[in-house]
């Protein structure tokens, strides 16, 4: 897919709706922008919508055109005139700064809405797509159809495009018009400046003349880069084009004769597509870790949604359930729009997964206990399906780390020092009395209430880490039952002045 | 301990599978054992004793597990208001925190509704939740509902307050007791465990149990053969659920 007037078109887009404000800067001539009829009082022509526009650049010798609209290019101006020269021709003309980083955002903008067509997209910068639909015709009912379709959205700029067997190919014939890769001109194989001269002396005008040729000759004389973009443009041989994202290995979609406005239909669908895709992953002997799916709505928006599993999965029912609860809990509620058109499920993380072994009643207790895990950091999300891992350290706020449930246990060796059931972090600051500058706190007040120490043990001192940024002073904690029976764990911070005593975590 | 009539005693050894506790009074109390194909309610007897009851509800629950994994719903303002779980202090009470899956859910509803499906699933030892505060959607339908599902898995109902009508088999009010000072008066561990509600047998004793350094597991403090001089006895049946 080719878009001649890609960087001009950006602009008029903005132009259409907010006068120029939103996609870039317009300077008009004599005409003003707006979507009405109107003549040029300068040269007496009449358009009837905007009038032609080009992009232009500070370059050596002045301001040159880089890029232009279809209209401007109907009135015969070229990409690299100076702007000089294209102003006395047209003197309406208008013009705007280029903005290669903007054309290269739209150039992704563009890429993500033929995502519904195949996943493997290549960007051909700076304003050209390549997209490998092998394997995807056949959902929208041949080439020919994914074609139209692909014409029809991008129907309001000016595209051309074809298909061919090698992405060489394909961009050859939508780059420089024509059926038969033979009729192309040389220019189609871009020869470098010195290869292009030579042709052209030599006589050699047509692919066709070229191919007819022995490559050897044509190697010696023009340079083997010549030879291989021809072996390429004629289909010979393939080079593989590196797409935007990596092309999942498995994926199953779906695409509507009519759009799908229903969201309860999603899991019906989902179970089929599912289908296909575990019995894909069984013959490969894999499981997937990560499945996505995309839903592309009619009017080019695309919403992706993502599922996670600690595991490698390969049943479609537990997929599904998964599904169910990422669909359930979604903040924000699919909006289906005028319907959705297309929907792309595809395994984004695969794992190797031997084949199901049953029997073991072990094995499938955990089994049962990684798909409860899954669901529920499903649901709640990961970072709320949690286990206990130990941390060597004597912070007691970071002794016990947590970390996502489905990394592997690991064994706890019950500390000698006393440590509380509950830990506040950060410690609560409480005003405490001790009889002894160093000794445990007779008495304390927190939340309002009194705590009389009746038992008390303790310093166990736990000296700073000074080798972490964070360090904090050095604590002597103590544990202490006040009268009601409840025991608390309180430390004593020794500040400038007076000690400062805060309550860390409360005992059984 | 007064004895049942035999037809009553007939009558509640229906084959209610259980798990001895530990404390041999509270295990000859409870039949043998607490079961565990049921919803079991504890009770903090004031937010200030939850440490007391997180301790009985977490022995409880590693009693009832046996050597598999216990699912740990909490809310998250628990984890805020009452202090975070602290996985070395599960593990002083010997109660090996590897085989905890903590799950943090926000509101009520989202434990409640984690809760039944792990209890359903089938997959765990038992099912400890801990909603925070009153909440609406505690109430009987909601724990009949985890009743239901506690006949796959036990579950456990932690909260701390007044008690609830609920469909439990049990239910306990625990709370920080005084223990007996150890040496060089540093304090040790007890916990007053009130045995409010008893579907299949006598509610209305209460029992103080002392945490043993050596055995490392909380006893009665007649089986430390010992006469520790707190009130204990009868307490008035709660009339709630």
């Amino acid at each position: 897919m080719h878009f001649p007037h890609l960087s001009a078109e950006r602009l008029s887009r903005g132009r259409d709706d907010a006068d120029g404000r939103t996609a870039g800067r317009i300077e008009h001539a004599g005409l003003a922008g707006g979507g009405v009829p109107q003549q040029s009082h300068t040269s007496g022509r009449w358009y009837d919508a905007a009038p032609p526009l080009a992009v232009t650049a500070a370059r050596a010798g002045g301001m040159r055109i880089l890029a232009l609209d279809a209209r401007a290019a109907a009135l015969g101006l070229w990409p690299g005139m100076t702007l000089a020269d294209a102003r006395a021709r047209i003197p309406e003309l208008a013009t705007a700064p280029a903005d290669p980083a903007a054309d290269a955002a739209f150039l992704l903008r563009l890429a993500a809405l033929c995502e519904r067509y195949t996943p493997v997209i290549a960007l051909d910068a700076p304003d050209g797509l390549l997209l490998d639909i092998t394997g995807c015709a056949h959902l929208w009912g041949g080439e020919g159809a994914l074609h139209a379709a692909i014409r029809r959205r991008f129907a309001r700029m000016t595209l051309r495009s074809a298909i061919a067997g090698t992405a060489d190919a394909a961009r050859a014939l939508a780059r420089f018009g024509g059926d038969d890769l033979r009729d192309l001109p040389v220019a189609a194989l871009e020869p470098s400046p010195r290869a292009a001269r030579a042709l052209a002396q030599a006589g050699l005008r047509r692919v066709g003349d070229l191919a007819a040729r022995p490559a050897a000759a044509l190697a010696a004389r023009f340079g083997m880069a010549l030879v291989q973009r021809l072996r390429r443009v004629l289909g010979e041989e393939d080079a593989p084009i590196t797409p935007l994202r990596p092309p999942p290995d498995f994926t199953a979609a779906r695409v509507f004769a009519e759009p799908l406005t229903r969201t309860e239909a999603l899991a019906t669908l989902l179970a089929g597509m599912l289908e296909e895709l575990c019995a894909a992953l069984t013959a490969a002997g894999m499981g997937g870790r990560v499945f996505a799916l995309a839903l592309f709505r009619t009017d080019g928006t695309a919403r992706e949604l993502v599922v996670e599993s600690g595991r490698p999965l390969r049943e479609a029912a537990a997929i599904l359930r998964l599904w169910r609860e990422r669909l359930d809990g979604l903040e924000e509620p699919l909006d289906p729009g005028f319907g959705y058109d297309a929907l792309r499920l595809s395994v984004a993380r695969t794992e190797p997964l031997a084949a199901t072994q049953t029997g073991l009643a072990g094995d499938a207790a955990a089994g049962d206990v990684a798909a409860l895990i899954d669901v529920l950091a499903t649901r709640l999300g990961r970072g709320r399906v949690l286990r206990f891992a130990p941390c060597a350290t004597h912070r007691p706020e970071r002794a016990a780390r947590r970390i996502p449930a489905l990394e592997p246990p690991a064994p706890w060796q019950p500390m000698d020092a006393p440590r509380p059931l509950q830990l506040f972090d950060p410690p609560r600051i409480v005003t405490a009395m001790a009889f002894m500058p160093d000794g445990p706190p007779l008495r304390f007040r927190w939340k309002g209430r009194v705590h009389d120490v009746t038992l008390a043990e303790g310093p166990e001192r736990i000296a700073p880490e000074w080798w972490r940024e964070d360090a904090v002073a050095a604590r002597d904690y103590y544990r202490v039952e006040d009268a009601q029976g409840r025991r608390f764990w309180l430390f004593r911070e020794d500040g400038d002045d007076a000690p400062r005593w805060f309550l860390h975590g409360v005992f059984a | 301990m007064r004895t049942i009539p035999p037809h009553i005693a007939q009558c509640l050894r229906r084959d209610t599978p259980r798990r001895p506790l530990g404390p041999a009074a509270l295990d000859q109390h409870l039949q043998g054992g607490i079961a565990t194909d049921a919803l079991h309610d504890m009770l903090a007897a004031t937010p200030d004793d939850l440490a007391a009851a997180i301790a009985f509800t977490a022995g409880t629950a590693a009693r009832l597990a046996g050597s598999r994994p216990i699912l740990w719903v909490r809310q998250d303002a628990a984890e805020q208001l009452s202090g975070a779980l602290h996985a070395p202090g599960l593990a002083a009470l010997g109660l090996d925190p590897a085989r905890i899956l903590l799950v943090r859910a926000r509101d009520a509803a989202s434990v409640l509704r984690a809760g039944l499906d792990a209890a359903r699933s089938g997959a765990l030892g038992a099912v400890l939740i801990e909603p925070w505060g009153e909440s609406r959607h505690l109430d009987m339908t909601a724990t009949r509902r985890l009743a239901l599902a506690a006949s796959t898995t036990p579950v456990l109902l932690l909260r701390a307050g007044a008690p609830m009508p609920s469909a439990a088999a049990t239910r306990w009010r625990i709370r920080a007791a005084p223990s007996r000072p150890r040496l060089a008066r540093a304090p040790g561990a007890a916990l007053h465990v009130e045995l409010l509600r008893h579907r299949q047998g006598i509610p209305g004793r209460a029992w103080l149990l002392e945490w043993d350094d050596e055995q490392r597991e909380f006893r009665t403090a007649q089986d430390a053969g010992d006469a520790f001089s707190a009130p204990l006895g009868r307490t008035p049946v709660a009339r709630a659920g």
